[in-house]
């Protein structure tokens, strides 16, 4: 850890003189990841029945409406819950996936970190019908448990990416320097392994709720009248009825992830910089 | 820290390891007692299983057969944090987010002290190793020396039952290194705590130890005091690896009372004599006596000077002896001066610093 400090080296593979065009060519991306967040944002202040743009006059009728309407507050509520649940459940499995790969055999960890990635490459709507499919005998669709063991799924391999990275940092020496100094394997663990992988964990528990929180094909399938989730609300209100309200959900579910990524974009920084 | 009245014993018995991933034996048949209150070296070159045995008793590994016990009692099986033994590691191994008190209060919260008690051994441990100012830095706010003593003051402010350190000085300069010889000689002898020390280091092992194990290829060479194995080694190895020697393959001649080699002959003592079976004479440099080649002594060891090396405290001349055998001497200023590179001398010592041994390799 100690090693990465070394300002000078960093200073030194800095280039200073960036060619324009690739500093332009920076924009473009950037303004093609971000436009339709920046056409969606304006439209949740119109004044409008429908989605017009640019929109016209100003006014929080679309937040009034969400923030009183049960439908969207219980379906806000739900993902909220699902999501901080998939979190934990996530994290918790995930770390110690991740420490148990770290301390296989080449061989075997090679091949259950490539299995661990499976949620990430599998199509979403083939997951979705899998799931779907399984849970209808297991009597799970509809369920709050049901929405987060396949969130969970789905949010695993990002916890395990991220702690496997904070972990290919920690030197397994110090777990057999605390077992020297009287720490059981899970005191050791608590004491020297986990506040050591905190940035992993942390950064792994915010992608976790942001994939749960932004899942919208598993949910579909999942869904019942009585609980949905907020996007699949949103979907819902979009295909059966033009509900500019949905521009004002999308807002929101912006903002809390936007202000989640960057926390973890921060809290890592924060700890290198001691 | 008070002198400890508990210590124990550590006996190694057949101890055999084979590790999963290779064929040979890590250890072979490899026993050995540990006194209390004894500074013991494992001393051998890398690979030799020396830090092999230290990891089975601090209990890392298990050992494929043999025991390892404590005291008379029998420590197969035990977790290493059940066994109370202290570990100063190659690489120190200290926690980083950990401030230096709280690195050395580890070993104390594990054994839920309470504050106080914990607080009045942090400081004594910190005093010990003269670091009682740094008690609030990070580790990585240290250099290699400092990060050392806390993983030292670490390991021994639970009051273990042993300190075992595995080549504790490696990464340390050649100044800060004699320096920390020194403090840990001082140490030992103020806390009378079993010491057990792996090195690669032959001068550092005889600097420290009372008893030194040479270790090789998995087996216990020989154990003895430091003197014991420099001048009287058992094997060719053993005297080859503490230092340099001159060594002459040959056989006795009873009726001479000689020991003929190639190179020369030497008078054996009455007890050198009955070594019938000693194949190799160790003489080692500092014993060595050099004289200018003269007519009148025709017997004795004849070599021709082929370098002379200035080392600061003492003058080394590297010779040749007439059958081509390398020879090395360590001589003062003063017995040096009257030699001149190419020079023909006549070489001598003290019968009673020669060594007899029998060595398998040999077979002259």
């Amino acid at each position: 850890m100690t090693v990465k400090h070394n300002s000078v080296s960093l200073r030194a593979r800095r280039q200073p003189n960036l060619p324009i065009w690739l500093r332009a060519w920076n924009v473009v991306v950037m303004a093609l990841l971000i436009l339709p967040v920046l056409i969606v944002i304006p439209m949740s202040f119109s004044d409008a029945r429908n989605f017009s743009f640019p929109p016209k006059g100003f006014s929080l009728r679309w937040y009034e409406n969400f923030f009183t309407s049960a439908k969207w507050t219980d379906s806000l509520f739900t993902s909220l819950q699902v999501g901080i649940l998939t979190a934990v459940l996530a994290t918790v499995l995930g770390t110690l996936a991740a420490v148990s790969i770290a301390r296989m055999s080449p061989k075997f960890s090679g091949f259950l970190s490539g299995l661990y990635m499976a949620p990430m490459i599998v199509p979403g709507v083939i997951f979705a019908v899998a799931i779907y499919a399984v849970f209808l005998r297991w009597q799970l669709v509809g369920s709050l448990f049901g929405f987060v063991a396949a969130h969970t799924m789905l949010a695993l391999p990002f916890v395990i990416t991220s702690v496997s990275s904070s972990l290919s940092g920690y030197n397994p020496g110090l777990t057999t320097a605390a077992s020297s100094l009287g720490a059981g394997p899970v005191r050791a663990f608590l004491t020297v392994t986990l506040p050591l992988i905190l940035p992993g964990v942390v950064s792994g528990f915010v992608l976790a709720f942001v994939t749960s929180f932004d899942e919208s094909v598993v949910s579909l399938f999942l869904q019942t009248p009585n609980l949905e989730t907020l996007p699949v609300n949103m979907y819902n209100a979009i295909a059966t009825e033009i509900d500019p309200t949905v521009s004002a959900a999308a807002t929101l579910v912006i903002l809390v992830t936007t202000i989640l990524v960057v926390l973890v974009q921060v809290v890592p920084g924060r700890n290198k910089r001691k | 820290m008070q002198k400890l009245e508990h210590e124990q014993a550590i006996t190694v018995s057949n101890v055999t390891m084979q590790y999963p991933s290779s064929t040979a034996l890590a250890l072979n048949d490899v026993s050995l007692e540990i006194q209390p209150g004894e500074f013991m070296s494992f001393l051998g070159p890398s690979g030799s299983g020396k830090t092999t045995l230290l990891s089975l008793i601090a209990g890392f590994v298990n050992p494929s057969s043999g025991t390892v016990s404590i005291g008379g009692n029998q420590i197969d099986g035990l977790k290493p944090h059940r066994r109370d033994l202290g570990v100063v590691f190659q690489n120190y191994l200290l926690f980083p987010h950990m401030s230096v008190f709280d690195n050395v209060a580890y070993p104390l919260r594990q054994r839920k002290m309470d504050k106080s008690q914990i607080r009045e051994k942090v400081t004594r441990a910190l005093a010990l190793v003269r670091l009682d100012p740094y008690a609030d830095r990070l580790p990585k706010e240290l250099s290699g020396g400092q990060q050392q003593r806390v993983a030292f003051a670490r390991a021994i402010v639970f009051d273990p039952r042993a300190l075992l350190m595995d080549e504790p000085l490696g990464a340390l300069d050649k100044n800060l290194r004699s320096e920390m010889q020194r403090e840990l000689a001082r140490i030992h002898r103020e806390l009378g705590m079993t010491f057990v020390f792996v090195t690669h280091d032959q001068e550092e092992a005889l600097v420290l130890s009372d008893r030194i194990a040479v270790f090789n290829d998995g087996r216990i060479e020989q154990i003895g005091t430091p003197e014991d194995l420099y001048y009287r080694p058992s094997s060719l190895f053993v005297g080859r690896f503490l230092g340099d020697s001159n060594v002459f393959s040959g056989k006795i001649d009873v009726e001479t009372s000689t020991f003929i080699s190639p190179a020369g002959s030497a008078y054996l003592t009455r007890e050198e004599l009955e070594k019938t079976d000693a194949n190799v004479m160790i003489v080692r440099p500092e014993a060595i006596s050099i004289a200018p080649k003269t007519d009148t002594n025709t017997d004795g060891f004849e070599a021709a000077v082929r370098e002379i090396v200035f080392t600061g405290s003492n003058v080394t001349v590297y010779m040749e002896f007439g059958d081509g055998t390398p020879g090395i001497a360590k001589l003062t200023m003063s017995e040096a001066s009257k030699l001149a590179v190419g020079q023909a001398v006549t070489v001598s010592w003290d019968q009673l610093r020669q060594h007899l041994i029998h060595d398998d390799g040999l077979t002259s």
